[in-house]
């Protein structure tokens, strides 16, 4: 299965505008599968860094990195969840998405990019 | 009061139904235990003087000694609607607000009732009582003690944790897996995170950012922003599911805006 295929069982979800592979140390664009007018660079740069500052809450308490994430807004959501080979999978989807179903899956994929 | 006198109150009642005895005679019911006679009174005293504060205290009375704290509540704010100065409604509504743990407002009810009636030191003391459950302690910046929002909402310490955008600790403290103080590391990582949340949210235009959930390997993590200037982490281990936690942040995060706004 190509990245491009496992990012397209996220963005079949009601609701994904967009999801990513990204590399969780520099934050560049591994694979995408994006909507239009939704900034690819910017979500993979933004998401790796705030993954690292969440690694940084679950050190500080002696834990490992955070499986999973999701950042919401009033006008949307941010997930994440770590895969392997340092990679990050993203997705950015409206504020009414099925955020079980998406979490799900984002595990899901993340389990297959290592 | 004799049943005699609730006897003699009675029928003079009776007699003049607009009387005020409706008053001692709903209250004599009351310390007797006779709750359902006694809210009999005082209803029909009310619904006749629609705008005495002092009939709406004796309806709260009787609604709190019968358990209604819901009804109590809306008693007591109708006295203070009518009579913003009573001070059984914020003696009442100090006891409603410390039943139902919400600690903060208690504290605002009851220091109003001292400032009304400073003497009483019955008073004092119950102030005082509520203090030491709210876990007062300096906050600095502020001049006056002001009590811990989240201890009302956690069962066990170190699971909840206030930090300013400094992360400078307000309330709360965590620990690591070895039960030693994670307060100030913790603090340190979360003003950072919040900045960067704000950043990804506006940039990314997700709008305001709300909440911000973590999925951990031994625990899950729930933050908010109670106020613009303020961060909240709550933390249980990944047994706890995550709807619950996420409601749990949200009741804490209500509660720390208040108190927040309590001390401004």
């Amino acid at each position: 299965m190509s990245l491009r295929e496992l990012l397209d069982e996220l963005t079949r979800v009601t609701g994904v505008r967009g999801a990513l592979l990204v590399s969780r140390e520099d934050g560049l664009v591994v694979a995408d599968a994006l909507m239009e007018q939704v900034d690819g660079p910017a979500i993979a740069a933004l998401a790796a860094s705030l993954s690292g500052r969440m690694g940084g809450v679950t050190a500080a308490l002696g834990q490992p990195e955070p499986v999973s994430w999701q950042l919401a807004g009033s006008d949307g959501m941010l997930v994440a969840a770590s895969g392997g080979e340092g990679l990050l999978v993203v997705a950015v989807a409206a504020p009414d998405v099925n955020a079980g179903e998406l979490r799900l899956r984002l595990l899901s994929v993340a389990g297959r990019t290592g | 009061m004799s049943v005699d006198d609730i006897q003699a109150l009675t029928a003079q009642l009776a007699r003049d139904p607009s009387s005020l005895v409706f008053l001692p005679l709903a209250e004599a019911l009351r310390r007797r235990g006779q709750l359902e006679a006694a809210l009999a009174v005082a209803s029909s005293g009310v619904a006749r003087y629609p705008e005495m504060a002092g009939a709406y205290d004796l309806l709260g009375r009787i609604h709190s000694d019968r358990g209604e704290g819901d009804l109590a509540f809306d008693a007591w704010t109708t006295v203070l609607r009518l009579d913003p100065d009573h001070l059984g409604a914020h003696k009442g509504l100090g006891f409603l607000c410390f039943r139902a743990g919400d600690l903060a407002r208690s504290l605002r009810y009851l220091r109003r009732a001292v400032e009304l009636r400073p003497q009483d030191a019955s008073l004092r003391a119950a102030l005082g009582r509520v203090e030491d459950s709210a876990g007062m302690r300096p906050v600095p910046g502020f001049a006056r003690s002001a009590p811990d929002p989240l201890k009302v909402l956690e069962a066990e310490a170190g699971l909840a944790l206030l930090v300013d955008p400094q992360g400078r600790v307000l309330a709360g403290s965590l620990q690591d897996a070895q039960g030693n103080s994670a307060t100030e590391r913790v603090g340190a990582a979360l003003a950072g995170i919040s900045r960067e949340a704000e950043r990804t949210t506006r940039l990314l235009g997700l709008g305001p950012w709300q909440r911000l959930s973590l999925e951990g390997g031994p625990a899950h993590f729930e933050l908010r922003t109670p106020t613009s200037d303020s961060v909240l982490l709550v933390t249980r281990a990944r047994e706890i599911p995550s709807g619950r936690l996420a409601l749990l942040a949200d009741r804490a995060a209500s509660a720390a805006r208040r108190w927040l706004e309590e001390l401004r």
